[in-house]
């Protein structure tokens, strides 16, 4: 028996959004004992499926007009507020995005578990304790006692996340539902946690409804796969039959689109040497008079060669150390020690007069495209700025911005828009025309696609790798995804804790790993298979 | 997907029909911000033009002393036959001219003065030290040593209430700057060689516009607070300007037999500062991003 079927549903949203419904005549089942995969790119409605699933949709915004959810035969669309809250705790259990977030952080872990035990059954104190434990064990955390009473921000992100896996599983729910529980965990970590859920779904025969964007995880983790747009399913089956053969073209556009682990052969680079490092290093706070304040070492001794035409490619997980290599390059952040030479000039204790002119040489493209660009400023204004700065007149600079337009894919008038008017992915191409107006020698990409849905960011890629050949740029690529970095860079650095483990040609390090840490990290890439 | 990259691409259409409407227009639907601001404007015409249409404040008629409302003029006269109706109107412009006064040259000085603190780190602490040294000082205590330096005037109330108030303005402004010069589009000004100045001017200062609007109407209010108490204490305004605090001040030995003469100020002073306290909160809840998106 399907323990949850949804059929044809359909949610309102409300007027003046850009589409009428959020999701639109969507049917879909969970079986017991499998995984069923919904995966979609932004906007495509996987999370408000899950919420009207679980209840959560605020009503007077999201209103269900028509369909039907049954959870093991019940309906709940228009069931009591009381009764919903009693099936989200005993039938079906939620983790989220962001543990950080979805945990209070001023209560113990244990106590925040031991609640819902407290709200749902009339366990004694002690067996609500004993029953916490066996729940913390069962979802792999060390030391449960002591872990019992941490407070969240005492624990890594994996540990929050497997602390809310027991919480939604404490009252052995038939039902769980994971909204993107990866998505904000290093790749190492997300490996672990999607076995974790893999594990605990069999061992305990429950049905599982996980929300991704990532096709690396839906290879990883599905019995069966939903694939949405714009509010609708258009594709449904088994993991193998949707990941294999696709039926849809926007399916097989997204499967196309997900960078291959294998990393295409590359020439090696014979420009000439545009900008290296020696001995980087960057210390975080300081010893004090006594030596007793704290110190973190964000990066340590990092040597680093990028020649013109060559992209180089930082990856690491979050901490290691490789954004922080970014900005002492940038100069936004002041390195502790060592040089940074651009063009064989070290920068790295240039005084910010003295560096202006070396400023032109270098630009970077950020992460989030939400913020890179002034929303009060006009696109034109923006990609301007930079030049004007330089001496370059109104005029000419206009119509360098306007060429810049064409070369990254808009069209010219969008220079007179702002940048709320764009997408993600537009504003991103926006902010590569803005470092390129600045005539750079050396073009650093700060996770600049990490934030894309995954054909807009196969479509950043390209534009990249364009404008690296026509520009003849040195790039510095800066990525904690393997799949990204195996696709656009002649050459890695792996970096750990702000050390760089391992170096070399991008092939090599994927075909033959030399690290112990490398060889981790490219195990823990998700879908190997894909 | 590559040949997609090359095509142009047009702006969402679905974003732009949104926005575009002026920060004054959205103000204006706020019922706090409508109201409020309708009355404050009609004190501010009473102000500005009433007193051509009245007697002269300052005018003695001893033989009309302490009349009550309804028989000499329309708020009764003082004990010195003065008309009280033409007092209160002069009034409203002192108090109307010392909230606006304060609060522009509060949040100039203070925007100047949080930006640099903000931006500058090695002047941020000189800056806040000095800010915390400032905030220490009560405002009556130092318009009474102004006072007694250089004697009563209106800049010495309007200084007096001003030097405490800029440190908050210093506060809030330093804590805008301290967020948005982590934003991305700060960091890309900087790496585009943009110089501070221009980068605190056209980046950082447009996002402390919306706070500081709302910082300002709070100011105005406990401003005209502020200059009453002290003209009610005698350490505001010199005597012979009819300020409501002087006016209440007077009137006090009288109270109990006439008490018109500090009703009418009192009730003033109360309007006044209550619609500018309206205005304000309504400005919050329509400016204040994080609280405008609770009251939707």
């Amino acid at each position: 028996m399907s323990i949850l079927e949804v059929d044809n549903l359909t949610v309102k949203l409300p007027d003046g959004a850009d589409r009428p419904f959020a999701i639109e005549g969507v049917t879909l089942n969970v079986e017991k004992g499998e995984i069923l995969c919904i995966v979609g790119e932004s906007g495509s409605g996987k999370s408000v499926t899950a919420f009207s699933v679980m209840g959560l949709a605020d009503r007077r915004a999201l209103t269900p007009v028509s369909g039907s959810i049954k959870l093991e035969g019940e309906e709940i669309l228009d069931t009591t507020d009381a009764r919903l809250r009693k099936l989200r705790g005993e039938k079906m259990g939620m983790i989220f995005q962001e543990p950080m977030t979805a945990l209070n952080p001023v209560l113990r872990v244990g106590d925040q578990i031991s609640e819902m035990l407290e709200i749902y059954t009339d366990l004694g104190q002690a067996q609500r304790k004993e029953r916490v434990i066996a729940a913390m064990n069962d979802v792999s955390l060390p030391d449960p006692l002591k872990m019992y009473s941490s407070y969240p921000h005492q624990l890594s992100g994996g540990q929050r996340q497997r602390i809310m896996i027991a919480m939604a599983l404490t009252l052995e729910p038939q039902l769980l539902i994971a909204d993107e529980p990866t998505t904000a965990l290093d790749v190492t970590t997300q490996a672990e946690v999607l076995a974790l859920i893999k594990d605990i779904q069999k061992r305990k025969g429950m049905g599982v409804m996980f929300i991704t964007h990532d096709f690396g995880v839906v290879a990883e983790i599905a019995d069966r796969v939903a694939v949405m747009k714009h509010g609708r399913i258009i594709e449904q089956g088994t993991v193998d039959e949707v990941l294999r053969a696709p039926k849809d073209d926007y399916t097989k556009m997204l499967i196309a689109a997900v960078p291959s682990m294998t990393p295409p052969k590359r020439a090696p680079a014979t420009g000439e040497k545009a900008l290296s490092t020696d001995d980087l290093v960057k210390v975080y706070g300081s010893p004090g008079l006594l030596g007793t304040g704290r110190v973190v070492k964000a990066v340590q001794e990092v040597d680093l060669t990028v020649r013109r035409g060559e992209t180089l490619g930082i990856v690491g997980e979050s901490g290691s150390g490789k954004s922080t290599v970014a900005r002492c390059i940038m100069r936004l952040i002041d390195p502790t020690s060592g040089e940074v030479l651009i063009n064989g000039e070290n920068i790295a204790t240039l005084k910010e007069g003295q560096l202006r002119p070396h400023r032109r040489d270098i630009q970077i493209v950020f992460q989030d495209p939400y913020r890179s660009l002034n929303p009060r400023r006009t696109v034109g204004q923006s990609i301007v700025e930079g030049p004007m700065n330089y001496g370059i007149q109104t005029g000419e600079a206009r119509e360098r911005a306007a060429e810049l337009m064409r070369v990254v894919g808009l069209s010219p008038d969008a220079l007179e828009r702002f940048p709320h008017q764009f997408s993600g992915g537009q504003r991103q191409r926006i902010c590569i025309a803005r470092a390129l107006a600045m005539e750079p020698m050396i073009l650093i990409a700060d996770e600049a696609v990490s934030a894309l849905d995954v054909s807009v960011q196969a479509q950043v890629l390209d534009l990249l790798d364009d404008v690296r050949k026509k520009f003849d740029l040195a790039m510095l690529f800066i990525t904690h995804d393997l799949r990204v970095a195996a696709q656009i860079c002649d050459r890695i650095l792996v970096m750990n804790k702000g050390e760089v483990v391992e170096t070399g040609p991008t092939a090599d390090v994927y075909a033959d790993p030399q690290h112990e840490y490398t060889r981790a990290l490219l195990k823990a890439a998700p879908g190997a298979a894909l | 997907m590559s040949d997609q990259a090359t095509t142009p691409i047009e702006p969402t259409p679905a974003a732009t029909a949104v926005k575009d409407l002026s920060l004054a227009r959205i103000a204006l639907r706020n019922r706090g911000v409508f109201w409020g601001g309708a009355i404050l404007i009609v004190i501010a015409l009473f102000a500005i033009f009433g007193p051509l249409f009245t007697l002269d404040p300052m005018e003695l008629n001893p033989t009309n002393r302490l009349k009550p409302p309804g028989g000499a003029g329309t708020f009764g006269t003082d004990m010195l036959g003065r008309d009280v109706y033409s007092r209160v109107i002069s009034g409203a412009r002192v108090s109307l001219i010392v909230g606006l006064v304060v609060s522009v040259v509060a949040v100039v000085v203070g925007l100047f003065l949080g930006l640099i603190a903000g931006y500058i780190r090695l002047a941020d602490a000189l800056i806040m030290r000095l800010m915390d040294g400032l905030m220490s000082i009560p405002a009556i205590l130092l318009a009474i040593a102004l006072i007694a330096l250089s004697g009563a005037t209106l800049g010495t109330v309007v200084l007096a209430i001003v030097i405490p108030e800029i440190p908050r303005v210093v506060r809030l402004v330093r804590s805008v700057v301290l967020t948005v010069r982590e934003e991305p589009y700060v960091e890309a000004a900087i790496s585009a060689g943009t110089r501070v100045p221009t980068i605190l001017v056209r980046h950082v200062l447009p996002n402390t516009i919306a706070p500081l609007i709302v910082q300002a109407t709070y100011i105005c209010g406990s401003a005209m607070l502020t200059e009453s108490i002290l003209g009610f204490l005698g350490a505001g305004s010199p005597p012979e300007i009819p300020s409501w605090g002087n006016i209440m001040s007077e009137g006090r030995t009288f109270f109990q037999l006439t008490p018109w003469i500090i009703f009418f100020p009192g009730i003033c002073l109360a309007v006044t500062v209550l619609a500018v306290n309206v205005v304000g909160d309504g400005l919050r809840d329509t400016l204040d991003p994080r609280i405008a998106r609770n009251m939707r």
